[in-house]
This record gives structure tokens, C-alpha cells and sequence, in this order.
């Protein structure tokens, strides 16, 4: 049976698309059948930063309403054998997922897969309530920010309160929590909040910390999710991750602002 | 300590404590909303609309505080009538 772990955030834009698609490939790389669903219909991009628009036919919603079935619908990656994408709708609104709809979607892929990624949209509203509501684990995106903090804890709210497991008095939702666009020099200068002040808040696990990088624009823009560019401080920093989340213990990296030249250290004493 | 922290201290704190301090609020505000039941801004709702009937009230006439303890719930309501009113009634 495939553990299903939502990507969720609450704010838009903090980095959820990015990490569903990391997350993904770093689990089929280690060998572990997965496949990413992109429950943000009407605004579909997973597959762009999968690198696989230009093979998509059919999507979630289509499987849902039973216009064609699951392996017409998936899209396998053509750099990692135990990878496939299940892409959104860019035509239909949020409503199309249902909860009977998405409950068989995943029942049928959870007997033939070990992960099931769920790249959820923005907003606390029903797209997003349809991507946690089935999670065994969620990974709460956070960037180091005010509104994106707050609106984690939003999330965690509705985590514990709204998804089936909580419906049903099962064991609650494993929660992560994973601080993304982080700026070891701008939270050197007091300009950002910290690890430790996000963890102070939300007390979550930490599962990673991604900084902020120049290489996930590069990835983007060429639709190769930014795990598999191992020279990349933000490749790496996902490829602990997906380590961590298999259960490895990986000291965090890229917390303090990388030692610069001999006349820096000089002043810094 | 470097020359740099020295001429760093004497700056004022950064922004982030700020954050972190309308954060911790924020967050709490938040969480002790969170545990309401959904039916409550309803009945603040309806209530007022009953008042109304009767009386000539502003949105704010009518507060509903909700608190949890250990065994039991309690619900606080708070109607405010105007002093022009009371005479009457
Ligand atoms: N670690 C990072 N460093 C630099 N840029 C990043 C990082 N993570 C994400 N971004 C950029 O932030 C933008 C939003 O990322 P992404 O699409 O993954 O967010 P999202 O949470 O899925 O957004 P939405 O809520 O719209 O679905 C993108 O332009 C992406 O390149
Ligand atoms: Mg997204």
C-alpha cells in the first residue's frame, strides 16, 4: 500500500510545485515507485517543472470523471523508470475534484505504487482540503516569512482537524516541516526570521531547509526538477530531504552563510 | 569580536524580531479561534437579526465569546442596547 504525502503550504508561491517535484524524483531515484499528482486544476504547471507538457493527454480530472483510465492518464518520466506524473486539468475549476472521486483515484494507485505525492494549490479552500484530505504525511512549505508562517499554522489546523484520518479518530497526519527560500546571510543580519524562530512557532519537525537558490529558476526554466542538479546547494539540500524522509539521520546544511575569502575572516575575527 | 560585529551591535535590531513577535500574537489569536464551532458567527448572525426587531442596534451590538475548559464549554453572549433605548423597554 503507497503512503500518500501531501505538498501543502497554505500561501501561494512558497515553493510547493517545486518540492512535490523534488521530492518525487529523489523517492523513484532510490528506487521507490512513485507517483506526483497535481491537484491544482485550472492553474496546472507540475508538469512543467517535470518537463513533461508536451505529453500530457489525459489528466486527473478526466480519470475522475471516468473519461479514460488511469494508465492512459499517467505520463512516466523518461529519466527515472519508477516515476509518473499524473497531470491537473488546465480547462476545469477546483470544484471537479470530489471526495468520492479523488478517494478511487488513489485507492487504485495505491496498490500499485510505494508514494503518492500530492502537489496541493494555494489557499485553504476545497483544492487544497482535496489534496490533504487522504494524506498519511504532509510536508508544510514554509518560507521565512510572517504570512507564510501564519498561514502554515492555518494549515496545520485543518490538518488535524479536516483530512480522513482525523474524521475517522485514526492516528493523526505525520506533519514536516520544510522552510524553503531561506537566506543564511540576510538571517545573519537579522533581516530574516531563523530556523529556530520558525520552529519556535509552528514546533514541527524539521525535514529540511532549502535556501534560497539561483538554481531553481535554472531547473524551471528547463523542466528538470531541481534534485537531479547534484552540484546545487538547493539539489542537495532536497536530496537530504527525500533522505531524512526515508529515515536517515542528515545533518541540516546551508544554515550559516558560506565561509567567504581570507579578508572576510579577517574582520569577522 | 570582529570589526564588523562592532559596527553591527550598535545598529538597531533587525526586522525579524519584529516578525517573530507579531508572529507569536498572531498565531495564538489564531489558535484559539481555531477550536470554535462553525455555527458561531451564524448565531451572532441571527441574534442580532432578532434584536434588530426591536431595537435599532449597530454590527456590534452583539458578542459571542466562546471558551473551552477542561469539561465543559462555555458560551459568553454580550448585547449592547443604546441608552437612548432603555427607557422604553
Ligand atoms: N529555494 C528557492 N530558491 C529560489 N527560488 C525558489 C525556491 N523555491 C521556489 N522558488 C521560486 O518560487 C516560485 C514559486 O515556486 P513554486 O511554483 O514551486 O511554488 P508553489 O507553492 O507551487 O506556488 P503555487 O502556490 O502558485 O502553486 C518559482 O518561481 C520558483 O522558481
Ligand atoms: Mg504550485
Amino acid at each position: 500500500m503507497a503512503r500518500i504525502i501531501v505538498i501543502t503550504s497554505g500561501k501561494g508561491g512558497v515553493g510547493k510545485t517545486t518540492t512535490s517535484a523534488a521530492l518525487a524524483m529523489g523517492l523513484a531515484q532510490r528506487g521507490h515507485r512513485t507517483v506526483v499528482i497535481d491537484f491544482d486544476v485550472g492553474l496546472r504547471n507540475l508538469d512543467l517543472i517535470m518537463g513533461c507538457e508536451r505529453r500530457v493527454v489525459y489528466d486527473f480530472v478526466n480519470v475522475i470523471n471516468q473519461e479514460a483510465n488511469l494508465n492512459q492518464a499517467l505520463i512516466r518520466d523518461k529519466r527515472c523508470d519508477n516515476l509518473y506524473v499524473l497531470p491537473a486539468s488546465q480547462t476545469r475549476d477546483k470544484d471537479a475534484l470530489t471526495k468520492e472521486g479523488v478517494g478511487r483515484v488513489l485507492e487504485e494507485l495505491a496498490h500499485g505504487y510505494d508514494f503518492i505525492v500530492c502537489d496541493s494549490p494555494a489557499g485553504i479552500e476545497h483544492g487544497a482540503t482535496m489534496a490533504m484530505y487522504y494524506a498519511d504525511d504532509a510536508i508544510v512549505v514554509t518560507n521565512p516569512e510572517v504570512s507564510s508562517v501564519r498561514d502554515s499554522d492555518r494549515m496545520l489546523g485543518i490538518l488535524s482537524s479536516k483530512s480522513r484520518r482525523a474524521e475517522s479518530n485514526e492516528e493523526p497526519i505525520r506533519e514536516f516541516l520544510l522552510l524553503t527560500r531561506y537566506d543564511p546571510a540576510r538571517v545573519e543580519k537579522g533581516e530574516m526570521l531563523s530556523v529556530d524562530d520558525v520552529q519556535e512557532i509552528l514546533s514541527l519537525t524539521l525535514i529540511g531547509v532549502i535556501p534560497e537558490s539561483k538554481s531553481v529558476l535554472t531547473a524551471s526554466n528547463s523542466g528538470v526538477p531541481v534534485v537531479l542538479d547534484r552540484e546545487s546547494d538547493a539539489g542537495k539540500a532536497y536530496s537530504d530531504t527525500v533522505a531524512r524522509y526515508l529515515g536517515d539521520e542528515v545533518p541540516h546544511r546551508f544554515l550559516q552563510v558560506e565561509k567567504k575569502g581570507f579578508l572576510k575572516r579577517f574582520f569577522r575575527g | 569580536m570582529g570589526l564588523l560585529d562592532y559596527f553591527r551591535s550598535s545598529r538597531p535590531k533587525g526586522s525579524a524580531s519584529v516578525a517573530k513577535e507579531r508572529l507569536q500574537i498572531l498565531v495564538a489569536h489564531d489558535r484559539t479561534q481555531r477550536g470554535r464551532p462553525s455555527y458561531l458567527p451564524k448565531l451572532q448572525q441571527e441574534i442580532l437579526e432578532v434584536i434588530r426587531k426591536y431595537v435599532e442596534v449597530d454590527m456590534n451590538a452583539v458578542s459571542v465569546k466562546y471558551e473551552q475548559e477542561d469539561s465543559h464549554e462555555v458560551l459568553e453572549l454580550n448585547i449592547v442596547l443604546p441608552d437612548t433605548v432603555q427607557g422604553r423597554i
